[in-house]
């Protein structure tokens, strides 16, 4: 029966399917769900790892020891990971080695837009992108096939529009796929200079293999259509250009490293007008372009951010639907927002009254260098946060290390931060490092994490200390406070941010998404009390408002936080009684 | 072939935009239609504006709907009606839920939330039924079936009998939350749009 699913839930499943036993990821916007749908299969060891390195090493050895293995990840995801990528290209796999990775163009959820195609020409690895829930489970099974012929990992890389876009499709059964033996091969996964420099010319052969291979994929589909226009075009391109050009012929690269360049010549030589529509890079333009094929690419689609059909068909066509005429005009925006009750709303709070200059990180803690908090100074990758700080103490010295601080959450912690901190340490840094620690992964969905106390598979698991660790590796002065106590949280700064030593500060309130978190009823501003002062606004709650008279507090939204209560200096937020009695 | 339909939902992070989706993708693949359908996750769901795609026909390639080509607009917030009414193509259906939830400019009083959005929204070259479901959720057992609220409107709408959307709520809900949704739906489904009255 056909069923509707999400891009990531196929490509779960096309991992299934294809027989994969081992599975890896760490979780990252859009790429998240695939590790969460392949936990529903009992017949996969699934696991969150710490990182996307450690993850793509797990699969690896997965592959090695002769289990198909899966690794997923985002794009930027792929940075973090390109160590072990780049190394095992040589190498090759036992078992299949399948590497997911979705890029964001458009910039969703994303600090850049970066084509993971560049990536897979940088390792000499074949490029696989569907463009659609189907070809997200068929792609899959393919790229396992690939990677087993020819001995190398594979990349299917997906986009937003395909990651998260859902399409129908047939779901078929488990492919028994033995265990292969372990794969003692002399030297093949060693890449000491003697062996690898064998292995490099394997891996110069085995992409010319690749090419010939690329000429009589499947994979690429060739459809010559009615007029004397063709587009060269994949992924989710494919089917905005579908839409605007029903009539033209189509080159559908399903195989988008390495291009089948005969045919690609011989396709494009039976049109007088050759387009290609690609999103991000004109990597197939330049190709072609360096092959002599006169082409028209990012002429017509811009390079930046993501295509749809509109821009295709203002770009093909020059034309558009008859639009509806719109009397609204400059309408408030409305930016993504911390929570009513977020844990990291009492935190930035202090950091803005201190005056802190803030080398902040990647979660959701990121908002607050938008207004009315806007005390994040800084947001490069994943773990960056503390380094930075400490090169910005190297930069102007202890008198500024005494106010600015380093921000991190729990899960980008274990990411990657842990390194930082320990630089710190050996290099005789005074750094003052927070950790937000609400309990979850929680900007990607509440994903579990090292210090969550339970695996992806729900099971129970060492909820690793940050208090522990920081002790472990010589810091002295670790402090644990509520995220709610504004009071302490600013004599703990205070104090910290004064000695000249390296500091934690672990901030603890589970996420108020979290199910297991406390809601309480909520607030009221009474109107005798209420001074219009505004300073509750100033934490930005998406539960207060002013209506122009007197603040509001937005009854649905209010969690009963109280962190407004506190810092009101007329007393004005109340408590309600909870209708029928009992506790508010 | 069969014209596609396309289906906007606009909505704000939280207030259960994909769900609706999902269900009103579930009834179109029921139907036996090619289905495609197109969402953000992410920083975007944190109380930012968020859209979602339904589209169904007889073959359908794109997941996302192409500016001034949506047949119906369901709108959960007023402003996010307000924002995305031009996505409608002429002649279009927008299904306003008559909250409002303020956007950080209008909380911090930086800009006022936009005056007379039902009126405006009258003034275009569309069909517009609006009411307040946030009010019909809560009287259905919760605030958080707005989205339901609105899929019963847009049943109503489309004069499919409510126990095939029902069954589909069925199986696409947990079992503990069946109930709830299933008096939203209805509440929404029990409306007349303004226009079969005026016809």
């Amino acid at each position: 029966m056909k069923t509707l699913m999400l891009g990531n839930e196929a490509i779960a499943r096309g991992a299934w399917e294809a027989g994969v036993r081992v599975a890896t990821a760490y979780p990252g916007t859009p790429s998240t769900e695939v590790t969460e749908y392949i936990a529903q299969y009992k017949e996969i060891d699934a696991e969150w790892s710490v990182n996307e390195k450690v993850a793509l090493e797990v699969a690896i050895g997965a592959s090695v020891a002769g289990a198909r293995a899966v690794c997923t990840m985002k794009h930027v995801g792929l940075n973090v990971a390109m160590d072990p990528l780049l190394s095992i290209s040589y190498p090759g796999v036992n078992a299949g080695l399948v590497v997911v990775v979705a890029d964001d163009p458009g910039q969703h959820s994303s600090q850049n837009e970066q084509d993971t195609r560049y990536f897979g020409m940088a390792g000499k690895l074949p490029v696989l992108e569907p463009s659609d829930s189907r070809e997200c489970r068929d792609f899959m099974i393919r790229a396992f096939e690939i990677s087993e012929e020819f001995d190398t990992p594979v990349i299917v890389r997906t986009t937003t529009r395909v990651a998260h876009a859902y399409g129908l499709l047939e779901p078929g059964g488990r492919m028994d796929v033995p265990l292969r033996e372990y794969d003692s091969r002399f030297g093949k996964y060693m890449v000491a200079p003697a062996f690898s420099r064998r292995r490099r010319v394997v891996a110069e052969e085995r992409l010319g293999k690749l090419r010939e291979f690329a000429e009589t994929t499947d994979l690429n589909i060739y459809e010559n259509g009615s007029s004397d226009t063709c587009i060269i075009t994949g992924s989710i391109a494919y089917q905005y250009c579908r839409e605007v050009m029903p009539n033209a012929g189509f080159c559908k690269l399903g195989l988008s490293y390495p291009l089948p360049e005969r045919k690609l010549k011989d396709f494009c030589g039976q049109h007088k007008k050759v387009f290609v529509v690609e999103e991000l890079e004109p990597i197939f333009e330049q190709h072609l372009k360096a092959l002599g094929v006169p082409v028209i690419g990012k002429a017509k689609v811009p390079v930046i951010g993501e295509l749809s059909t509109e821009i295709v068909r203002k770009g093909l066509t020059d034309t558009a639907p008859e639009p509806v005429s719109t009397p609204f005009e400059n309408l408030p925006v409305r930016p993504p927002v911390l929570c009513p009750g977020c844990h990291h709303r009492g935190p930035f709070y202090v950091m803005k009254k201190l005056k802190l200059k803030v080398a902040g990180d990647i979660g959701c803690y990121t908002l607050t260098a938008s207004p009315p908090l806007s005390i994040m100074d800084t947001a490069i990758c994943m773990g960056a946060g503390i380094g930075m700080a400490f090169g910005m103490q190297k930069a102007r010295g202890k008198d500024f290390a005494g106010k600015s601080i380093a921000v991190i959450g729990d899960s980008t912690f274990w990411h990657s931060g842990m390194t930082g901190l320990v630089d710190i340490v050996y290099n005789r840094g005074i750094t003052t490092v927070v950790i937000l620690d609400n309990s979850i992964t929680a900007m990607t969905g509440h994903q579990e994490n090292p210090s969550s106390g339970r695996t992806l598979n729900g099971e129970s698991a060492p909820a690793l200390s940050f208090a522990d660790f920081a002790k472990s590796i010589g810091i002295k002065h670790v402090r644990e406070v509520d995220a709610f106590n504004l009071k302490e949280l600013e004599t703990v700064m205070r104090e910290e941010l004064a000695r000249e030593e390296p500091s934690v500060i672990i901030t603890k309130r589970t996420c108020i998404l979290h199910p297991c978190a406390v809601r309480h009823f909520p607030l009221k501003v009474n109107p005798d009390l209420c001074k219009s002062c505004m300073k509750c606004l100033s934490i930005g709650c998406p539960a207060i408002s002013f209506d122009g008279d007197k603040v509001k507090i937005d009854q649905v939204l209010c969690v009963g936080c109280e962190l407004c209560a506190g810092i009101c200096p007329f007393h004005a937020i109340e408590k309600q009684p909870r209708p029928g009695g009992g506790p508010a | 072939m069969k014209d596609t339909t396309n289906i906007l939902i606009a909505a704000v992070g939280g207030q259960g935009a994909l769900l609706a989706s999902k269900i009103l993708g579930a009834f179109a693949t029921a139907r036996g239609d090619d289905v495609k359908m197109s969402e953000i996750h992410g920083m975007a769901q944190r109380g930012g504006s968020v859209v979602t795609h339904v589209r169904f026909g007889e073959k359908v390639f794109s997941p996302t709907i192409e500016q001034g080509s949506a047949d119906v607009l369901l709108a959960f917030e007023m402003l996010e009606a307000a924002r995305h009414a031009a996505m409608l193509k002429p002649g279009g259906t927008v299904i306003v839920n008559t909250q409002t939830i303020a956007p950080l400019p209008v909380l911090t009083n930086e800009m006022p939330y936009p005056a007379d959005i039902i009126g405006n929204l009258k003034k275009m070259n569309l069909r517009v039924w609006h009411t307040d479901a946030l009010d019909l959720a809560r009287r259905a057992g919760h605030v958080k079936t707005v989205n339901t609220v609105l899929i019963g409107m847009y049943a109503r709408m489309t004069g499919d009998p409510a126990e095939s959307w029902l069954k589909v709520l069925a199986e696409n809900l947990p079992p503990k939350l069946y109930k709830v949704n299933q008096a939203a739906f209805t509440a929404g489904y029990n409306l007349s749009p303004p226009w079969t009255e005026q016809e």
